[in-house]
């Protein structure tokens, strides 16, 4: 963990409610994709912790979907300078990933994949990443995944782009592991779906986000975790539904 | 050069700061990030007889300038706490800490308070009344005179350590029972816990906490916490810990004015990792400022 005040260099939308910020400051505690920062906005009591999309030397990207009081507080801001906490959670293990993982993200869970696929091809992984919408206009990132080199499909709910359903339905079977982040219901979905071993992001509501006041614990067959510590990411085979 | 010990119950502290209870863990998530030694002491995550997974989340939620909790005593049992969260914490700390006892009944106090009694490094038990009492239906001990009493005597008697008894602020008579634990032998008071306190999600139309009710904490509560510090100081001869709600080096000066003679920081550190650090590095500055050189001499100056 360190702490650490970062410059707003860019604040766009992605789409209607999702936003892309990029900051310039030092990410050298991040260590892991699938990480994630704790922000301290003025006038809010806690922090807002928000998923690694990418981390760069000097330059972190984080996208965002406004829901509520802070991030709705982050979407108008256009310049400034924001107080940090980075290096947050444990992120994304790459090593068990075999030589073709396969990455499944649903909606605003799709960011730090590609933080995660970029490592994964960085590494001579061939990287599946289908990406679940609820419609073609909350899409973000399609190309952007495309860039890195992996193959992408896209599902959403109403059948407006790529494959209606869910990304459940667009699996393939030529996968050595997966990866995921999404909201709980897509979680167990894959998790039921999958014939692999693969790891799962999580989301509770945070104290701390560094693991001091136990706010955000779950229970895993090896015992209590804090998902702000020894998660955000939990292995299958540790999780209790 | 201004004077910023303090002597809480026989034990000289460097200063009067202290990481409250559930907000500092063990220590170890700050010991990465700054020697925590420069700290008064700390008091740990609250300990009960038997392990507990505590509540269901979500557990927390936000409030203007607070947060409210309900976290439910997450610990994993007195004896886990001794055989491996205390010898790690020893590696990070070279204080004498204080130890936060929670319980259901009158045993499960006495029971913890034995155990710990036994550990070199632990300088103060510090009772947690809040706790709901399940032999006295369920009523919490800390909102009875008579059975804050019972736990402080039962307590007492099993330990040569001071004992600091930690008041609920959710009473209409907070100086009956800081009185009656002093008579029952306490060595200390703290003061506040969390104020009931609740939220609700305007979009479901339900509590945000899954506990529904929790612990309110944070800057918002500090005038309620200096109020109750206040009155109980002028009611016992016992020190008093104060806690809610302090942020700065100036919350702490406020609260020892009030009465404390040592100040706990709670909901500050989850938001500001370096709180505790922070306040300490100030207090100098602050001191010279009001014209204060020795900080024991302020305790209860407001009358």
């Amino acid at each position: 963990m360190k702490q650490g005040f970062f410059e707003i260099i860019e604040n766009k939308p992605l789409t209607k409610d999702v936003y892309r910020m990029r900051l310039f400051g030092d990410t050298g505690a991040i260590t892991a994709p699938g990480q994630f920062v704790n922000i301290k906005l003025d006038g809010l009591f806690l922090r807002r912790p928000i998923s690694v999309c990418d981390a760069e030397e000097k330059v972190l990207t984080i996208l965002y979907k406004v829901v509520g009081k802070g991030t709705e507080q982050m979407a108008k801001m256009e310049s400034g300078k924001l107080d940090v906490l980075t290096g947050l959670g444990n992120g994304y293990d790459t090593a068990c990933s075999g030589e073709k993982p396969l990455l499944l993200g649903g909606g605003v869970g799709v960011p730090p994949l590609y933080g995660l696929c970029k490592k994964l091809i960085g590494e001579g992984k061939k990287v599946r990443v289908v990406l679940g919408f609820n419609t073609k206009d909350e899409i973000f990132y399609e190309e952007e995944f495309r860039a890195l080199g992996a193959d992408v499909f896209v599902t959403t709910v109403d059948g407006s782009y790529g494959k209606k359903g869910f990304v459940t339905d667009a699996l393939g079977e030529d996968y050595t592991y997966f990866y995921t982040c999404g909201p709980e219901p897509m979680l167990k979905a894959v998790f039921n779906a999958t014939s692999t071993e693969g790891q799962l992001s999580f989301e509770e509501r945070m104290g701390c986000g560094f693991g001091a006041c136990m706010g955000c614990s779950c229970k895993t067959i090896y015992g209590n975790r804090r998902i702000c510590k020894e998660g955000p990411v939990l292995r299958k085979e540790e999780i209790l539904w | 050069m201004v004077d910023t010990k303090v002597t809480l119950c026989g034990i000289e502290l460097d200063n009067p700061v202290i990481p409250a209870s559930g907000t500092f863990g063990y220590g170890y998530e700050f010991a990465e990030i700054y020697d925590i030694n420069i700290l008064g002491t700390f008091s740990f995550k609250g300990t009960t007889k038997d392990p507990r997974y505590g509540n269901p989340t979500p557990r927390i939620a936000e409030c203007t300038a607070g947060m409210i909790n309900a976290v439910g005593l997450q610990n994993p049992g007195v004896d886990k706490v001794i055989s491996e969260e205390l010898p790690r914490m020893k590696q990070c700390f070279h204080k004498k800490v204080m130890a936060n006892i929670s319980g259901f009944a009158v045993e499960e106090y006495v029971h913890c308070a034995e155990k710990l009694d036994r550990c070199e490094e632990v300088g103060w038990l510090e009772i947690n009344v809040s706790c709901p009492n399940v032999h006295g239906g369920g009523m919490s001990f800390g909102t009875v005179p008579e059975n804050a009493a019972e736990v402080t005597r039962a307590v007492k008697e099993k330990t040569k350590k001071p004992v600091i008894i930690k008041l609920s602020p959710n009473v209409t008579d907070i100086v009956a029972i800081a009185k009656a634990c002093e008579e029952a032998g306490a060595n200390g008071i703290s003061l506040i816990n969390t104020l009931l306190g609740m939220r609700i999600n305007l979009r479901t139309g339900k509590p945000i906490i899954a506990n529904k009710m929790g612990g309110f904490s944070g800057a918002a509560i500090f005038p309620v916490a200096v109020r109750m510090v206040y009155q109980v100081a002028n009611a016992v001869k016992i020190p008093v810990v104060g806690i809610g709600g302090v942020e700065t080096a100036e919350d702490v000066i406020e609260m020892m004015m009030a009465g404390a003679t040592a100040v706990e920081v709670g909901a500050a550190n989850l938001v500001n990792p370096y709180a505790c650090r922070d306040i300490i590095k100030d207090l100098p500055r602050v001191m010279e400022k009001y014209r204060i050189s020795t900080l024991r001499d302020i305790v209860g100056s407001a009358k």
